[in-house]
């Protein structure tokens, strides 16, 4: 495959062809914040916080989906796009009912973590304060869609790693959501597995084991990667 | 609640808002008669925080991390009575060891609470003296005057916090009890740190003790008037009517000293507590329902629990218990003696808290029980500080909240607070009152007689902040003829 040259933030870099600008930079050891994004599944370009800005273009494109290109001068810290991360942080706040100190991800959401490494201080925008519901009628895990960012991770999970289909979305604009299967119940679910990935990949509280209090929804992320490396590449390493 | 009604042309009120020195925001409203002398009073919380509410829908599991929220105080009673409450949903048996560790952070909380109640909110006042200018008449002003004092009583509080971050991982809102039982245990460093803390907080105590003792001689008149009446008291005690703080059942006492009803199962509250609703204030007025309302009227706290226990269960409470009893005839009913109460809690708690330190099985590594839905409501109960507190929970058979009741020590209290007032006021406002011009030292003492019951209103109300006082003088048409604010 032939390889593309582009700079990065001024940095040189030789990247695969075909390969993302996301992953271009990750080799780099250049860090651009993330939340859709997960190791082991396809990027949708869903939350918009990894935009960056590319000479020539004038708009912003998020690195998740954009391909390396020959002699491609990217960006990925300016006081815009600073500005449009915080604004995007914002908009997800306002739009469901994020409550960190009594949530079950607290100190382990990736949500929270961005807002802190942003900068997001106060939220400028209304908050919509929307009536969702929780989800506990599955034995095993819960589905709180109050922290819900849409990031799609489960459903990615669910479809391409797990294989059952059971996530899915449902639903347009602010009253898009996760359903179960046809919109039932969790528990009442034919095709869910009970393998955990979904709880495993969500970014925030929004799916969580059962019984977990403030602060206890820990994730193993590498569970993912490994089973994702082991079944296309045929090797059982651990990241460790 | 025993409003005067109806009033006169040229009877008064008199309001004092806000009240300091307590937590969370009230005023005072003092109702005058033609002649100028106070009829009646009434203490309104004026904040509502709504916690009953929005709680509905969540998972019961999620509660010790939100209720504890309704208060920096003592967040720890809410964490403890809520994971209660979750033990009874699940129908478990928590582990002994999770029992006792439970146990030791709310004898943690009851020393930081007390500790705060007594040295920096109501010492100031018996202490440095009613008359002291209102600006010295605080916990910087015992600071001034008695130095050492100020720092073992700051000393004391923080060795209670230390107690529930040594657990709990922080000192306020730690979550850290859970359905089920607790997170995580006891380390031997932390016990250690305990330990080596109790000679200097035992020291502090029994300072304090002897301190009160001749504040009790000078202050005879306040045991008096300050809240001295007939009423009913209630607590948590053991099988055999030992003290109890966490587990037990309900006792209710007369003012004679007389049990009038025992062992009652706090999963059963509701049949021998009723809640009453005012319109002028946030804060409800439980009572003993049979008795009905407002006859039904009891005490809870430190009062309430010496006198509804024959014991303390360790020797220097005990030996203070005893002395505490002899100051009354049956039951003690003087208010101002919360104060001599909280003391001798304080010192049964560090003789608690120095048995755990010697108890193996409290050092054990098995925490917490699992189980699903068992009941679809449970009742946790345990003593807070300020008294005995209920959460109350109706889930569904997923566990989601449907109905959420917490009944907290305040409110129990808030009949009784109303009578303490205009006990206060008629002794101090004499006619003539009505004019506008109440000395300030003469509110404080009015004040005071909130202070001696600790309340916590944020808690009672589900309020947010400190406490400024508000006092009106109220014309029987209803009209405001003399205000002082504070805070």
């Amino acid at each position: 495959m032939a390889a593309k040259t582009l700079t990065i933030d001024g940095k040189p870099i030789t990247a695969e062809e075909g390969a993302t600008v996301l992953q271009a930079a990750d080799e780099a050891g250049i860090k651009i914040p993330t939340l859709c994004h997960l190791d082991g599944v396809y990027d949708v370009g869903a939350c918009r916080l990894c935009l960056v800005e590319v000479t020539g273009v004038a708009k912003l494109l998020p690195a998740c989906t954009t391909r390396v290109a020959e002699g491609m001068e990217v960006k990925t810290d300016s006081e815009r796009l600073r500005k449009y991360r915080r604004i995007t942080l914002e908009l997800l706040f306002a739009e469901r009912n994020h409550v960190c100190a009594v949530c079950v991800a607290n100190g382990h959401c990736e949500l929270q973590t961005l807002a802190y490494s942003q900068g997001m201080d106060h939220v400028r925008y209304e908050y919509l304060f929307p009536k969702w519901g929780v989800d506990t009628t599955h034995r095993l895990f819960g589905m709180d869609h109050n922290r819900c960012v849409l990031c799609t991770r489960c459903v990615r999970v669910c479809w391409h790693v797990e294989g059952a289909g059971t996530k899915n979305v449902a639903g347009r604009g602010t009253r898009s959501h996760i359903i179960t299967d046809l919109a039932m119940p969790w528990g009442e679910s034919d095709s869910c597995t009970q393998c955990g990935k979904c709880v495993q990949a969500c970014p925030t509280g929004a799916l969580f084991h059962k019984g977990s209090t403030t602060g206890e929804m820990e994730r193993d992320r590498g569970k993912l990667e490994f089973i994702v490396t082991a079944r296309e590449k045929k090797q059982w390493v651990t990241a460790d | 609640m025993s409003r005067m009604s109806p009033m006169s042309p040229t009877a008064k009120r008199i309001v004092i808002d806000p009240v300091t020195r307590i937590e969370g925001h009230a005023k005072i409203s003092l109702f005058l008669d033609d002649a100028g002398n106070v009829a009646d009073a009434e203490f309104h919380v004026v904040e509502f925080r709504g916690f009953e509410k929005f709680c509905e829908g969540r998972p019961y599991g999620e509660m010790p991390g939100i209720t504890p929220r309704i208060c920096g105080i003592c967040p720890v009673s809410h964490l403890l009575a809520s994971a209660k409450a979750g033990d009874a949903i699940m129908a478990v048996n928590i582990p002994p060891t999770a029992d006792k560790l439970r146990r030791l952070m709310n004898l943690g909380q009851i020393v930081q609470s007390h500790a705060l109640s007594f040295f920096h909110l109501s010492a100031p006042d018996f202490l440095l003296g009613w008359e002291t200018p209102q600006p010295q008449r605080n916990v910087f002003g015992l600071i001034g005057s008695n130095k050492d004092l100020a720092r073992a009583g700051i000393r004391l509080r923080q060795f209670g916090q230390e107690i529930i971050e040594i657990l709990g991982g922080q000192k306020v809102h730690p979550a850290w009890a859970v359905p089920g039982g607790v997170r995580s245990g006891l380390s031997p460093e932390g016990r250690e740190r305990i330990r080596l803390w109790l000679p200097e907080a035992y020291a502090t105590t029994e300072a304090a003790l002897a301190l009160w003792k001749k504040t009790m001689e000078t202050h005879q008149r306040e045991v008096q008037i300050f809240g001295n009446f007939p009423s009913l008291f209630m607590g948590l005690v053991a099988e055999d009517g030992t003290w109890e703080h966490h587990g037990g059942k309900l006792r209710f006492t007369d003012s004679s000293g007389s049990i009038i009803a025992d062992q009652l199962d706090p999963q059963k509250y509701y049949e021998v507590i009723g809640e009453s609703v005012q319109t002028s204030s946030y804060l409800k007025s439980p009572y003993y329902l049979p008795m009905g309302f407002p006859a039904g009227i009891y005490r809870v706290g430190p009062l309430a629990r010496l006198n509804v226990c024959e014991r303390m269960g360790v020797p220097k409470a005990d030996a203070e218990l005893k002395l505490f009893k002899k100051l009354g005839r049956g039951a003690v009913t003087s208010s101002f003696l919360y104060h001599y109460a909280r003391l001798i809690e304080i010192m049964a708690s560090l003789e608690y808290i120095e048995r755990y330190m010697s108890d193996s099985e409290i050092m054990g590594d098995y925490l917490r029980a699992d189980a699903g839905i068992n009941n679809l409501r449970g009742v946790g109960a345990s003593e807070a500080p300020r008294g005995t507190l209920f959460h109350d929970y109706t889930v569904d058979r997923n566990g989601l909240l449907k109905k959420v009741n917490l009944i907290v020590a305040t409110g129990q209290n808030n009949l009784a607070m109303n009578q303490t007032v205009a006990q206060i006021a008629r002794h101090y406002i004499k006619s003539g009152a009505g004019n506008g011009t109440i000395p300030e030292p003469l509110l404080n003492r009015v004040e005071h007689g909130i202070r001696c019951y600790d309340p916590c209103l944020s808690c009672s109300t589900h309020a947010v902040g400190q406490m400024p006082m508000h006092v009106q003088l109220i014309a029987p048409d209803g009209s405001v003829v003399s205000e002082v604010t504070r805070g």
